[in-house]
């Protein structure tokens, strides 16, 4: 199964989440593997310290002109919703940075004078942190187009093994594209006036996915019951709770993993994996009936 | 000579529009004559992104050689002189101005983009 | 459009989240007495929960395009199923649905690329623009604000975030008010290049732990990819008193001064609760960490 852990606002704690519950999963002897899809600021491998095997270059497709065959029709330009290729004086004119990778250019070109060719976008690191397999895409800086990247990062994960999918702060397009095909989300937040509003944002988005979920309260007893009324009046699952905990802070400064830091919570962490297991397992059963 | 001016009304005494994607008009004036024909640029004001560039097209299709204008980012100085247009930017004051000016050869034309890419 | 040339435009990001830097924003609001502000966090916009703005003025926003079949038309070739890139036409069960129309838009996973419209042969496919957010203009008691509200699961917020500081200079202008804040969204990617382009000096917001110190030097990398000047404020300082001094000097070596230290103290939250900066919040040290940092910023804008 793969779990996406997600949270409306940043810095509430998903990618301690993510790399804890990955680490505690795989301590039960099942073949997990943690993907870091937070290809802005990928953060995960500062706490797990993975050895990486395999770094590849990923590139997304952009149109290349052939001069010779090109005859200025002009439909590449009528084509492209992104202005990333344009037609003037009966020259074409590419912009990569906007293209879309959508195809629509070369399609429509009649003497196929156009071709698509990779332009880098950033890499994907592939490798494994003690018996936890690790993924993690890296967005390249000044690059706009992360979902491509996504994509890739999720491709890299084997098929047949439980998966924790660390995704982007928010609710906007990479988020989607993160959690979109995840079996169960977890989605993170603190007690606080942001962390509520940013919740709700993020509980409307896995709605309307329709997707499986609860909410984890991070820094419990920092702010106040505003999170728990919520949940109640919206009957929202509340798995777990994280206390405010400054070793805590102090552990996640300094790059530690909490179940080996302050092992208390190594037993928090396994008992978060039997508890989303049991919430998935009904639904696995119904859909075979 | 055909050229275009960005500017924030349809006449001689409109103010230069310092915005070239994101202008209000682009005047095509023959400055022989300095018969001024409006282009409204409603749809790329509008526009999500690409606006610099579906501007450029604009000016090329209207077979403009020189653009007037205040700034102008890489992607559409790059579609333009591409085209082979001319552009002078740091345009200020009225139309009208900005047109004589030009006549007396008191502007220099641009080797490079002089703003940031906008997204 | 008038130009208001005095205009300052500070950009104020984080690379990653929860540093803090939405309450350093409203405090600096607070602090500067004569600020426009503009919320460009669309996606997890928070502002508005401190600076309570009255709204003014808002529109809808609509961007981009989405793919829209129309089952009266469609004869279901699938040729929009063989060339959409996106996954976004969905074959349905011909036995379930009433209609003969085998196929469907996934607006979702949509695009907006108009490939399958171009290429239905039987014109059954248009290219719809939808809404994708709305756009405010408002009034707070610490000055005009710009804020936005993005649609869930919705795509452009780059071009959400460039009118959202089009309005805020729009307001600045009108007011004649000289500096320009700008709250940016996390990470180095789309959204945060639409609020740093054209920004006169960024200030970024980080915190002392090895994710803070990786994203400082992802954000660093950013603004000199597009030649903006930066300066640093490390929030929690005495969190780990080690890493603070390290990105402080790293931050040296790479020509940036931090000019701004505040410690790590529960006021942030407190202030959150009550719907209030830090600065009207609290008036000990950490009310005091933050006026050194205004203090210290405004000198650096006063030198640009």
């Amino acid at each position: 199964m793969r779990v996406a852990i997600a949270s409306g606002k940043g810095g509430t704690g998903k990618t301690t989440v993510s790399a804890n519950l990955a680490v505690a999963w795989s301590r039960l002897e099942e073949k997990v593997t943690y993907a870091d899809c937070d290809v802005e600021e990928p953060n995960g491998h500062l706490f797990l310290k993975p050895s990486i095997e395999k770094t590849e270059q990923i590139g997304a497709l952009v149109p290349e002109v052939n001069f010779d065959l090109c005859d200025g029709c002009g439909k590449c330009g009528e084509i492209c919703n992104f202005s990333a290729i344009v037609v003037l004086a009966g020259k074409p004119l590419t912009f990569p940075e906007l293209c879309h990778s959508c195809g629509g250019c070369s399609l429509v070109c009649e003497p196929k004078a156009i071709k698509e060719i990779p332009r880098n976008i950033g890499i994907v690191e592939t490798g494994s942190a003690g018996d936890l397999n690790f993924v993690s895409g890296k967005l390249r800086i000044g690059e706009a187009m992360s979902p491509p990247l996504i994509r890739e990062v999720k491709r890299a994960i084997p098929a047949n093994e439980h998966a924790v999918i660390d995704a982007p702060p928010g609710t906007s397009c990479p988020v989607v594209e993160v959690v979109k095909d995840s079996d169960y989300v977890l989605l993170v937040t603190e007690p606080t006036p942001f962390g509520l509003n940013d919740l709700k944002l993020a509980v409307e988005m896995v709605r309307k996915l329709n997707l499986r979920y609860s909410v984890l309260l991070n820094r419990a007893g920092s702010g106040d019951d505003r999170v728990h009324d919520y949940c109640r009046k919206e009957d929202i699952d509340l798995i777990a709770e994280i206390p405010d905990d400054r070793k805590i802070a102090e552990s996640y400064s300094r790059g530690e993993l909490l179940v080996d830091a302050l092992p208390q919570y190594e037993l928090l962490f396994k008992r978060l994996v039997d508890s989303i297991k049991m919430r998935f397992k009904p639904i696995q059963e119904e859909t075979i009936r | 000579m055909k050229i275009i001016i960005t500017a924030t009304g349809t006449n001689l005494e409109s103010e230069v529009d310092p915005r070239f994607g994101r202008a209000q008009y682009f005047l095509l004036v023959d400055t022989e004559t300095e018969e001024i024909l409006p282009i409204d640029n409603d749809q790329n004001l509008q526009a999500a992104s690409g606006a610099g560039i579906q501007s450029a097209e604009a000016i090329v299709k209207n077979e403009a050689e020189v653009l007037l204008t205040g700034h102008c980012g890489p992607k559409a100085f790059r579609a333009l002189t591409s085209a082979g247009v001319k552009i002078v930017h740091g345009v200020e004051g009225s139309v009208k101005t900005a047109i004589d000016k030009f006549k007396k050869g008191e502007y220099q034309f641009a080797s490079s983009a002089d703003v940031a890419s906008h997204w | 459009m008038l130009q208001n040339s005095k205009m300052k435009e500070i950009v104020i990001i984080s690379g990653k989240g929860g540093t803090g830097k939405t309450s350093i924003v409203a405090s600096l609001a607070a602090l500067a007495h004569n600020a426009v502000v503009a919320d460009c966090d669309v996606d997890a916009a928070d502002l508005h929960l401190i600076m309570k703005p009255k709204i003014l003025h808002h529109e809808d926003f609509r961007a981009g395009y989405k793919a829209k079949i129309d089952p009266e038309i469609c004869t279901s070739c699938g040729i929009c199923y063989d060339l959409c890139r996106f996954d976004a036409v969905k074959k349905l069960d011909p036995a379930i649905e009433a209609n003969n129309c085998e196929y469907e838009i996934d607006k979702i996973a949509c695009e907006g690329c108009g490939v399958c419209s171009f290429f239905c042969p039987e014109k059954a496919i248009e290219m719809e623009t939808p809404i994708c957010g709305e756009l405010f203009s408002s009034d707070t008691h610490f000055g005009p604000m710009a804020h936005a509200r993005l649609g869930i699961a919705e795509e452009n917020s780059g071009k959400l975030v460039t009118l959202v500081r089009n309005e805020a200079k729009k307001l600045a202008e009108e007011t004649g008010i000289d500096y320009l804040f700008i709250d940016g969204s996390p990470g180095v990617g789309c959204p945060v290049i639409a609020s740093l382009t054209g920004a006169d000096l960024v200030l970024a917001v980080t915190e002392p732990t090895v994710a803070g110190r990786h994203d400082l030097k992802r954000i660093a990398e950013l603004t000199r990819h597009f030649s903006i000047p930066m300066v640093v404020c490390i929030n929690k300082c005495d969190l780990n008193q080690e890493i603070s001094n390290e990105i402080e000097n790293e931050a040296l070596a790479d020509g940036v001064k931090v000019i701004g230290k505040i410690r790590y103290d529960s006021a942030f939250t407190k202030a959150q609760i009550a719907g209030i900066s830090v600065v009207e919040y609290s008036n000990n040290g950490v009310a005091e960490d933050i006026k050194q940092l205004w203090n210290q910023l405004e000198e650096k804008i006063e030198a640009l």
